[in-house]
């Protein structure tokens, strides 16, 4: 299992830093542009969770890995989304406080 | 390992029930990787919270946030190009993270010299990374941001901003100085020989322990580009 990363040719990880140059380019080009509004924020997380799942598949290699390890890493993140889903209701509630009361 | 005899080289879900219920060890991998999976598993739960508080003050302000394609905006001759900066730190991290890949592959195939030279490389470009960080902050704090208050908009935007790029560039600092740790050991033949494949630190695995950290360290900064410079 761990005899894995020995195969890889240098050519794939060559390919992968190309494509990472690509992708931010384009995140790049996204400001650089201008775009705005669904456009825009639909781009920005399309290509940051596009480089990310690029470098822990390839570079750290989780592509490799036993699911046990894979599942132990990646399950316990889906938390940190129930706190950002918490946070954004809790911040439309203060917004509208502060609206309402402070302005 | 190599006195196991239960077939756990089963492959997807199978293998995930063996590797758990198996009553051993549930990874099959070096414990120095396991342990550096679980430092970063913390680290993640560090920077996502950091990153899900700048979320709530930037969206719970009433005051306009500062826009950051203009504030990290440099000027080329007479035009503004925006987030210039950001972008070249951006492609000089990137780079990094290929050379260390490269280090590891070098590393998996016993050629200690490439392997150490490219952790080096990489570790350089790092420095570059937080020399730019520190300009940046520099220009930054000439222009009036302080942690309390900014000339353009919302006061929590110096806070969160010194917040999450100070504790990225003091990871990027750490880890800089570790891979440099990591490439003189390797060049000294700290990891050769039978003492060192005896004490878990055989066929230079520590690199790619290292590498992990290093890729983390980039892949945080996919996100803090996205989501606070892009946003």
């Amino acid at each position: 299992m761990d005899d894995a990363p020995r195969q890889h040719p240098i050519a794939l990880y060559l390919k992968i830093w190309g494509l990472l140059f690509v992708l931010s380019t384009m995140s790049y080009g996204v400001d650089y542009f201008h775009l705005q509004g669904l456009l825009r924020w639909g781009l920005i997380v399309l290509f940051m969770l596009l480089k990310a799942g690029l470098i822990v598949a390839v570079f750290m290699h989780m592509a490799w890995e036993r699911l046990a390890l894979i599942y132990a890493i990646l399950l316990p993140i889906l938390g940190l989304l129930v706190l950002v889903g918490m946070m954004v209701a809790e911040a439309d509630y203060t917004h509208l406080m502060r609206v309402l009361f402070f302005r | 390992m190599a006195a196991v005899t239960l077939p756990d080289s089963a492959a997807g879900l199978r293998g995930l029930v063996q590797d758990w219920s198996a009553d051993r060890e549930a990874f099959h991998v070096p414990w120095g990787k396991a342990m550096m999976w679980i430092f970063l598993l913390s680290d993640t739960f560090i920077f996502g919270s950091f990153l899900t508080g700048y979320m709530m003050v930037r969206s719970s302000t009433t005051v306009p946030w500062p826009n950051p394609s203009e504030v990290f905006a440099l000027h080329v001759g007479a035009t503004q190009v925006p987030l210039l900066l950001i972008a070249i730190m951006t492609f000089v991290l990137i780079s990094s993270s290929g050379t260390m890949a490269m280090a590891v592959n070098f590393a998996y195939r016993g050629d200690r010299i490439n392997a150490a030279t490219l952790m080096i490389v990489t570790a350089c470009f790092g420095e570059i990374f937080v020399g730019m960080q520190a300009f940046e902050w520099s220009k930054l704090i000439l222009e009036g941001v302080r942690p309390w208050s900014n000339p353009w908009g919302a006061a929590q935007f110096g806070s969160t901003f010194f917040m999450i790029t100070g504790f990225h560039g003091l990871h990027v600092t750490a880890g800089a100085i570790y891979l440099f740790i990591i490439s003189a050991r390797l060049l000294r033949g700290r990891y050769d020989g039978p003492q060192a494949a005896a004490s878990g630190g055989g066929n230079y695995q520590i690199v790619e322990i290292a590498g992990l950290y290093w890729h983390f360290v980039d892949l945080v900064w996919v996100f803090i580009f996205a989501l606070f410079y892009l946003w």
